[in-house]
């Protein structure tokens, strides 16, 4: 009881950050059809940044204010350099992000190294509850209550403002957006450099609950996040939601049984899902 | 007082990928009427359109509107001069309500924006018990008053209707002429149309579109009356 209790709690988690590192990437995909292979980097700089002012100042608030800043400013370059030039070019979307993710990934070791930086959780999260025969850990539940309030907000801004109803219309039919009289790419821009500082709120978030960083985990969580964006719906911000935390627990309770399938079931799971419904779980698909 | 041309169209050609599909397109459509423009399926009725209002841009030729040349701006920014499109698919935002939907298109929302509201929502009555709807769950015909009416609430000089009859019952089809009637006096129509009915009840001038070029224009009472043109573009009479 208390192993399923803590893998649980381990894999909802796990599942809110991948959230944080697939929203963004799902609504720039369902707004303009834009695939970035880079946006991992962003993850993994956000951890930096955040690792890096939580050690100098002290203070874990900072760091993740720096790792927010830092995805933002990433986000905004990466859009008005490189991604605006290929609206619409799926192929030049694929190689030039992923360029661009090797050469942030190298960038990084510059200053850093390629070694692993250790990466702390703020002092007030390091204790435990303990219920009985049941520890939790304070730093997980940490994560699950951001990442919930993260949802939370995310929704009612889709749900109640202009913004999330130009975006929400914007994934059904961009033409029709434009027509309107409205400027898509600012909102596609917009929505870009939100989902940025989301992913690095993510890679900052993470990296105490990893113990260490290292400039890979860009490249590793990315992977788990195209996953987590193809079994919600491309586009649709509570199948990414669900998606997430389905991903998060079905690798926590395999990894348990048999840790070298904790990947392997992600993709099981996608498998699965894809050959039941082609368009993701929310997706919109055929109408 | 002669009559002013809002939208002129100079030798327009347009290309999607390699295909050259307008290879000549001339319209002078005249302020407070409404122009048809037919042919036959494939013509590039809806490629004329999409093409004035910027969403498969010209490679030739000049678009000017309302005294400005607008060919190469993009779409958003043509809208906002006072160009509005009802494309051939409708272009209704499913997800999202009824409401929203008009709520989406309103440049402003002040006083003269919701009066306009209330006016469409009188035209189209049908609509007010649903607004609170998701406009995925209307019928075929309430969805084209929707998509009509959302293109109507910024008071825009120019309205591009794509086909508004296509798959709606004899009965919607009145309507939409009823509601074409209506439209008119507030602002210029051009009107693909395929339902030669339809066209020539609302319709004052026409244009006829051939292989991506126009090849005739003239008063639509003219077109009514004459069979010869009809066989030759409209195929209209040589059924069998
Ligand atoms: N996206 C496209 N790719 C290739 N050909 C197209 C595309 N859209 C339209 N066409 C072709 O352009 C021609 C004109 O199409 P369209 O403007 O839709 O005609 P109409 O509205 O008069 O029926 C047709 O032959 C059609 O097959
Ligand atoms: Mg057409």
């Amino acid at each position: 009881m208390d192993i399923f209790v803590n893998l649980t709690i381990a894999g909802l988690s796990t599942g809110m950050m991948y959230y944080l590192l697939s929203s963004g990437l799902s609504l720039i995909y369902g707004l303009m059809g834009v695939l970035n292979f880079a946006h991992g980097s962003v993850f993994m700089y956000g951890a930096y940044a955040g690792v890096l002012v939580f050690g100098l100042t002290g203070s874990f608030t900072f760091g993740i204010i720096a790792a927010i800043v830092v995805g933002a400013i990433v986000g905004y370059m990466m859009e008005r350099l490189v991604i605006s030039r290929v609206y619409g070019q799926h192929l030049a979307q694929i190689l030039l992000t992923t360029g661009l993710m090797l050469v942030l990934n190298e960038l990084i070791k510059i200053p850093f190294g390629s070694n692993i930086l250790p990466a702390f959780q703020p002092e007030a999260l390091q204790s435990s509850w303990q219920i009985g025969e049941i520890v939790i850990v304070k730093y997980r539940i940490f994560l699950i209550v951001i990442g919930l309030v993260v949802a939370i907000i995310l929704n009612a801004v889709m749900a109640k403002t202009k913004l999330g109803m130009t975006v929400r219309a914007g994934v059904q039919n961009p033409e029709m957006v434009q027509v309107l009289g409205i400027n898509i790419k600012r909102v596609f821009s917009f929505v870009f450099v939100l989902g940025s500082a989301l992913s690095a709120l993510g890679g900052i978030l993470m990296a105490p609950a990893l113990g260490a960083i290292n400039p890979e985990i860009g490249l590793m969580y990315q992977m788990t996040g195209f996953m987590v964006v193809v079994i919600g719906g491309m586009g649709s911000l509570t199948g990414t939601l669900f998606s997430s935390l389905l991903v998060g627990l079905a690798s926590s309770y395999t990894a348990y049984v048999y840790p070298d399938a904790a990947t392997a079931v992600i993709v099981i799971v996608m498998i699965v899902v894809l050959l039941i419904k082609p368009s993701g779980l929310f997706g919109k698909g055929a109408e | 007082m002669p009559d002013k041309v809002i939208l002129k169209v100079k030798e327009m050609e347009t290309y999607i990928g390699q295909y050259h599909i307008l290879q000549g397109i001339n319209l002078e459509v005249l302020e407070g009427y409404v122009t048809v423009l037919i042919g036959r399926n494939g013509a590039g009725k809806t490629t004329t359109l999409r093409s004035i209002i910027g969403l498969t841009p010209p490679s030739q030729g000049s678009v000017e509107f309302n005294g400005e040349m607008i060919h190469g701006l993009p779409p958003y920014v043509i809208a906002r001069k006072g160009m509005a499109l009802v494309p051939e698919d409708q272009g209704i935002f499913s997800q999202l309500t009824v409401e929203e939907n008009f709520k989406i298109a309103m440049y402003k929302e002040d006083k003269q924006t919701l009066d306009r509201k209330d006016w469409i929502l009188d035209i189209f009555p049908d609509l007010k018990p649903k607004l609170k709807l998701k406009a995925g769950s209307l019928s075929g015909g309430q969805k084209q008053m929707l998509s009509i009416s959302r293109s109507l609430v910024n008071n825009s000089k120019l309205l591009l209707i794509d086909e508004p009859s296509k798959g709606l019952a004899p009965i919607m089809v009145e309507t939409l002429a009823n509601a074409i009637k209506q439209i008119k006096d507030h602002t210029t129509v051009v009107l693909v149309e395929q339902n030669f009915w339809l066209a020539s009840e609302v319709g004052e001038r026409y244009y006829i579109i051939d292989d991506g070029q126009t090849v005739q224009e003239g008063v639509m009472t003219d077109l009514v009356n004459d069979k010869v043109l009809q066989k030759r573009y409209l195929g209209i009479g040589t059924k069998e």
